[in-house]
Parts: structure tokens; sequence; C-alpha cells
């Protein structure tokens, strides 16, 4: 087969794509678009101005990676509640499990990515930095 | 000015000092953007960016490598032999300047009431009225050109390592042969200017307006030397010598700062001195419509014709992938050579004719 032709036709693609719009994203400058089912962070659901979350244990029995520790509480009301609910972020693999098992909508998941810290104790998510922001 | 030396004013030489340093300066600054302009334009064919955050679009940023190089650590491998080692580099990188000296750049302009002539290997006769530069400046490129292949088997050798020595190797191979078909194709052009003077032939092509240029008469010719030039400087598809994906970085595995930038810019410096010489052969030099009338657009002519020629390169760089190493050997002595060869007999039997 002629050895000049494939190169050109590889000279004419390159050529094109030089003319292209790059797809690059300047991350720190631009922010990704973030998909609406994009597994992020998680953020505990409120409603009534408390979380709605009624530690029924569901999540950190079917957690894979054993992140979720829930501890369950009585308030006023003699109603269950999560007394102390934290996710370990080390270990979480982000399945989304957890938002699937929950029967009353209390967790889900944010587009939030940028997870780094310095130090492993601030990689401890407790119930007050889940709550949902506002 | 009353001190002469040799009969020639002071003014004289500063003139011609001048002359050098910025033909030297603006080599060395297109070989620090070359590697800019490299990777800014192999990112665009490849729909990315490149390089963006030092300075606006990233253009500080071969001197930002210059800098961290220059600060590098020296490390000389316990095991290899010091004196080679350290010389290599320089072996490199002082033929693939000293190159540029017989490449004509521009006509001749006047300066302070004397001509010079746009050479630094030239001056002007004022009693025979006419340039005189090295009579055999292709010969001397060629020599030059073939002497940066002992920087580089030196480097491997004297690492004393075995990728190196694999790249030490290659590159001797390489460059040997195809500095024979790169030398061969050339002669054609010889045989049409009857040179090898280059400031002649770049005047043999300002003909039809500037446009007599023996890339039109010699088409194969100009096309089997710009080919195995790459192939002679090692750039892709033709880089075996350091190939990272076999070799580590080949040659100049064990070489770090300033001794590795040595080398990067001698990579660099070829390609700009294989470009100047592919224009000056066979796009005409510095040659264009209105240069003869107008003195100070030759080197903007020339200098456009050598750019288009390194992004060619570069271009060629983003398409095609690295040749394996009996390719080479089978294009080289199988490819070029017979047809250098019968490219010299047809221009023989044309020129017989005509």
């Amino acid at each position: 087969m002629n050895p000049i032709t494939p190169i050109i036709n590889g000279l004419s693609i390159t050529l094109k794509h030089l003319f292209m719009k790059p797809v690059t994203l300047q991350y720190p400058d631009e922010r990704p678009k973030v998909a609406a089912r994009f597994r992020g962070l998680h953020a505990l659901n409120v409603s009534h101005n408390k979380a709605k979350c009624v530690a029924c244990y569901l999540c950190p029995t079917v957690c894979p990676a054993k992140c979720i520790t829930v501890e369950a509480g009585e308030d006023d009301n003699h109603d269950k509640f999560a007394a102390k609910y934290e996710i370990d972020m080390l270990r979480c693999i982000f399945c989304g499990y957890c938002v699937e098992a929950c029967p009353v909508d209390a967790i889900r998941m944010t587009g939030e990515f940028e997870l780094a810290n310095y130090h492993r104790k601030d990689f401890i998510y407790n119930k007050e930095r889940l709550l949902e922001k506002k | 000015m009353g001190i002469e030396i040799l009969g020639l004013p002071m003014m004289y030489y500063i003139v011609m000092v001048v002359k050098v340093l910025v033909a030297f300066v603006f080599v060395l600054l297109t070989v620090a953007y070359a590697t800019y302009a490299e990777r800014k334009i192999i990112g665009h064919m490849q729909v990315r960016l490149g390089p963006m955050r030092t300075g606006w679009h990233g253009l500080l940023q071969p001197i930002a490598d210059g800098v961290k190089l220059f600060f590098k650590e020296e490390i000389v491998p316990s095991q290899a032999s010091a004196f080679a080692f350290l010389v290599a580099p320089l072996i490199a990188l002082v033929p693939a300047f000293i190159t540029f000296a017989v490449i004509p750049f521009g006509g001749t302009i006047e300066l302070f009431g004397y001509k010079i002539p746009l050479q630094v290997a030239a001056y002007y006769d004022t009693t025979a009225g006419q340039v005189f530069d090295v009579n055999v400046g292709v010969l001397y490129i060629l020599a030059m050109s073939s002497l940066g292949v002992y920087g580089i088997v030196l480097a491997g050798w004297a690492s004393n390592s075995k990728y190196s020595l694999m790249g030490g190797l290659r590159a001797s191979a390489q460059m040997i042969s195809y500095e024979l078909s790169a030398g061969l194709s050339i002669v054609a052009v010889f045989m049409l200017s009857g040179t090898l003077s280059l400031t002649k032939i770049v005047e043999l092509q300002s003909g039809f307006g500037g446009f007599e240029w023996y890339i039109f008469k010699q088409p194969l010719a100009a096309f089997m030397f710009f080919v195995c030039s790459l192939a002679e400087i090692n750039r892709t598809p033709f880089d075996l010598p350091e190939a990272e994906t076999e070799l580590v970085s080949g040659f100049c595995t064990e070489y770090s700062s300033m001794k590795y930038a040595m080398f990067f810019m001698a990579e660099y410096a070829n390609m700009v001195t294989v470009c100047a010489l592919t224009a000056t052969l066979f796009l005409g030099g510095w040659n264009g419509p209105f240069a003869v009338a107008v003195p100070l657009l030759g080197p903007v002519y020339f200098v456009a014709k050598v750019y288009f020629l390194m992004f060619f390169c570069m271009w060629i760089r983003a398409t095609v992938p690295r040749y394996r190493y009996d390719q080479l050997m089978h294009l080289g002595w199988k490819v070029f050579i017979p047809l250098a060869l019968v490219n010299i007999v047809i221009t023989g039997i044309i020129g017989y004719f005509i």
C-alpha cells in the first residue's frame, strides 16, 4: 500500500483538530458542571427544622465500606432520632447505597467533590457538618 | 573612532559583533520559545490547551522551565566516567549552534556606512564589490551536524547505564545512515546550482519575483532532505534514541539539571538549523517579493519560512507515531538512498540535455 496517503490523512486530521475548541477545563478558575445525579458529599435532609433521620440503622447495614456510624436517641416527643450520625469520608466509596436504602429520604448526595483536608480527623463528618446547609 | 585593526575601523568590528549577537540571541530565543510553541501546538492538535498558567497563556513557561532546570541538583552517577559525562552535553550543544553561522538570513544591509551581509560568516569586500562567505557552507553544515552525534554517543557510553547505551547506539546507527541519504539528496541541488556557497544558492533562487525556488525543480530532493533531516536530529517519528516507552529517556536517562537542558536545547537548536537549511536550499532562503529592493524584508521572509517549517515539524510530531527500529533502517537504506541516487541520475541526465 502507498505509505504517503495515510500520513497525509493523519496530517489533515491533526490540522482540523488544531482549530477545534479545546475541551480542557481550567479547573480552579472554571468550575465543572456537576451532573444532577453526581454522588458527592452526603447531606442529611431537614424537615421542620430537624433532621429527617429516624435512626433505623438501614444505612450502616447496607454500607459496603462500613463508614456510617449511627446511634439512636429519644427526643421530647418520644420519637427515635439519630443522636450521633457520622460518615468517615476516608472509608466511604460514594456508592450511594445509603441513599437508596433510606426509607424516609433523610440522606442524599450533593455535587460537592472537593473533600481534601489536612488532618485525618477532619474527614469524619459528624451530624452538624452533614446537615443540609440553608 | 581612530583605532584601526587590520586596516578596518573599530566601528566595523562593533557592527559585525552586533550582527553576530543579534543572530545568536534570536536563535536562542527561537529555541526557547520553540519548546513553548511545540507544547501549545501539539496541545491544541490534541484538543487541549497546553501551558496556560505561567504568565498570559503560559508565555513565561520556557523561562520557568529554564529556571527550574538551572536550580536542580547536578547528579553524576558514581559509575559514570565523569569527564566524558560532563563534556558530552557540550559536544551536542555547540555544533547545534555554530551550524547557524553559514546560513544567510537576509541580503546586504547598510549600517553606519558599512555594507553588512546578513550572514554570520560572511563579509562584504568593497574592492571586489561583492559578498564573500564560506564557499563550502553546505559541507560545513553536514560536517557539524555529524559532530553532534558524538555528543549523544558519548553521553550514552559515559552514563554507564544500559538504557543510555542503547540510546547512544541507536543514535549513532540512525544518524549515520540518514546522513548519507540527506547528503545525497542535496547533491541534486548542487548539480543545479554549481556551488556549495549558501549565499550563491539563495541568489540563484531569486528569479520569478523571488519564487524560483529549488523545491519546484527538485520536489523529491526537498522531501527526502527534510525527512532525513528529521531523522538526523532525532525528531518524532524518528526519535528512537530517546524512545521513552522502551529506553526510559535514551541517551539522556542519567542526565539532570543544566546538562539535561543542554541536550534539550541542542535538539531544538538542531531543529531550527535544519529548518533554516531547508528554507535556504529549497524555499529560496530570504527571497520573496520585493526582498531585494527592501533589504529588511529578507529576514522577515526567512524567519517566516523557518517558522513555517518548524510548525511542520511539530505538526508531524503530533501526527505520526514512532517508527520501529527495523522500519527505520529499511526506510533509510532501502528507500531513501536508492531514491536519492536515482534523483541524482535524473537530474544529471536532464542537466546534460538542457
